[in-house]
């Protein structure tokens, strides 16, 4: 066995993975995995947040709605996603879309990849609170299949907000946490130079999550990672789509909101 | 801190504990609202001898192994004589039967972890099963960063419960008091069909340091205050202390009727 090989991966190595500027984007798997896809913009309220995407299109004979939080790949692209970090309007464009999905009875997918709910003046006045908490209750009942894929950085409120799912995957070296490394680590230790410790101790990794099953699989990427061979991972993961939504088209939807609601019901560790 | 003469950690003030009490532990001095107990609030605001716990011996566990978070633990334990952050249970509020969930600031500032968001579902889900309207008085830092994406997940459990419960014509109270942030104001905190906050709370989704250090700018006076939420259209009203008990006996007056009840 060479030494690679009885090498451990430490948690930080994923988060840098995970983060990693070259790694596909939402916009990036749509190009690869939906058919005539038509991109909708605005929460109809107060703006269109470039850090959420969404629309419609095919995934192969099936329409399907598709959300997900929209990274750019260099500084110029960045500051107009705003590194993927959604105001609340952000995250009522994406609950529209959901609404009209369960209204013409499409399925949803979405792509999770944020470092977090923007924390910014605009931000709380205009509601980030209300925003990720109406839509974690109202996707509780959506009456029509989800699917969630955690694709990059799963971070905090801000990455459940449009998360909740019948079904939760995670590429092989994404992370979903409640904290971010370094904020966890200036918090515990005041130091944020301490976030490889604090990524351990969180025990973020998609292996970790599968482990305390909060999620339902792993999609392994190819080679050193997602970033190194675009297509092939996105040929994964829409075959995972495909299987998937072919078992939950087949609950009757009473069933599927009643099965989500015990999958949550059933997350958390204690003892009585 | 004296027992007998406990100071205004706001401006140091010594009361005297019975004038103290009397004033709904409202500095005279300032108009600090003192943080309470899970236990001094149930009296000051359930009708006599009408608390009943429920699920008192939930306890958390360390499934991270999250360095120093059973000491915390335990510490918490012996210093509040609390199992968790929340205190559960049914009440009457004015005559009006009620479930009542109470959060402590001396328990990891009220942290949501994987306790906290189980005694929260269940006392909702006891309101379901019971016909009963719901009461929570909200305190905390938000998510418990020690239990990870445990805590996190609690956020979409208890919110997936509200929605259960209003999809059943049954109503949730909030009253959010200082601090309410984080996961626990974007879930259920945020929720209520009528959210309360008291004067002054500082309410919001990401803390105010962590704001300034992202926009690296000052924040205005009075940001993520209650009066500023009642102004942006967050809240339904800013109530004194010593109004409450009355406003939510009120409350739940108003929604034990229902003049058209075809549903």
């Amino acid at each position: 066995m060479s030494h690679t090989e009885i090498k451990k991966i430490k948690a930080i190595d994923i988060v840098r993975l995970a983060r990693h500027t070259k790694r596909p984007t939402t916009l990036d798997y749509i190009g690869f995995i939906i058919k005539d896809f038509i991109e909708l913009h605005g929460d109809r309220r107060f703006s269109d947040d470039k850090a959420i995407v969404g629309g419609i299109g095919f995934l192969e004979n099936i329409a399907v709605t598709v959300i997900g939080h929209q990274k750019g790949r260099n500084v110029k692209e960045n500051i107009r996603r705003n590194f993927g970090m959604a105001n609340p309007e952000g995250y009522r464009k994406a609950l529209r879309l959901m609404e009209e999905a369960e209204r013409f009875s499409r399925p949803i997918i979405n792509f999770i990849d944020t470092p977090g709910a923007y924390p910014g003046i605009g931000a709380e006045e205009r509601g980030q609170a209300e925003a990720i908490a109406y839509n974690l209750y109202k996707m509780s009942t959506l009456r029509t299949p989800i699917i969630s894929i955690v694709t990059g950085e799963g971070g905090s409120g801000g990455a459940l907000a449009i998360s909740i799912a019948d079904r939760i995957y995670m590429l092989s070296n994404t992370i979903y946490s409640v904290i971010s490394p370094e904020g966890c680590a200036s918090i515990l230790w005041k130091d944020a130079g301490k976030a490889d410790a604090a990524a351990e101790s969180l025990k973020l990794t998609a292996k970790d999550l599968f482990y305390f099953k909060i999620i339902d699989g792993i999609i392994e990427e190819p080679g050193n990672g997602a970033h190194e061979d675009h297509e092939s991972t996105a040929k994964q993961i829409k075959s995972t789509l495909i299987s998937t939504l072919n078992e939950l088209l087949l609950i009757e939807p009473s069933t599927l909101i009643d099965q989500r609601y015990q999958k949550y019901r059933g997350m958390g560790i204690f003892s009585e | 801190m004296s027992k007998l003469f406990p100071k205004c950690p706001k401006c140091n003030t010594s009361h005297f504990i019975s004038f103290l009490k009397h004033a709904h532990y409202v500095c005279s001095k300032c108009g600090y609202l003192l943080r309470l107990d899970a236990a001094i609030r149930v009296k000051m605001i359930c009708d006599k001898r009408s608390f009943t716990q429920f699920d008192e011996n939930i306890r958390s566990l360390d499934p991270l192994e999250f360095p120093k978070y059973r000491d915390k633990l335990d510490k918490s334990i012996k210093e509040t004589k609390l199992n968790e952050a929340v205190l559960t249970g049914t009440c009457r509020i004015k005559g009006f039967p009620s479930t009542i969930g109470v959060m402590d600031p001396r328990f990891i500032m009220g942290s949501m972890g994987s306790v906290v968001g189980e005694k929260i579902t269940r006392l909702l889900e006891y309101s379901l099963g019971n016909f009963l309207p719901s009461v929570i008085i909200i305190l905390s830092g938000g998510a418990r960063m020690q239990e990870g994406i445990l805590s996190l997940m609690q956020m979409a459990k208890t919110s997936a419960a509200v929605k259960r419960l209003n999809d059943n014509h049954l109503p949730l109270f909030t009253v959010l008091t200082d601090p309410t942030t984080g996961g626990v104001t974007a879930s259920y905190a945020m929720l209520g069909n009528v959210i309360i906050a008291e004067p002054n709370a500082l309410i919001g989704f990401a803390g105010p340091r962590v704001i300034e250090q992202t926009i690296g700018q000052r924040l205005p006076q009075g940001f993520q205050r209650a009066e500023f939420l009642l102004e942006h259209g967050m809240l339904d009203m800013v109530v004194q202390r010593k109004q409450l008990r009355s406003v939510l006996g009120t409350l739940l007056k108003i929604h034990s009727q229902r003049p058209y009840s075809y549903h």
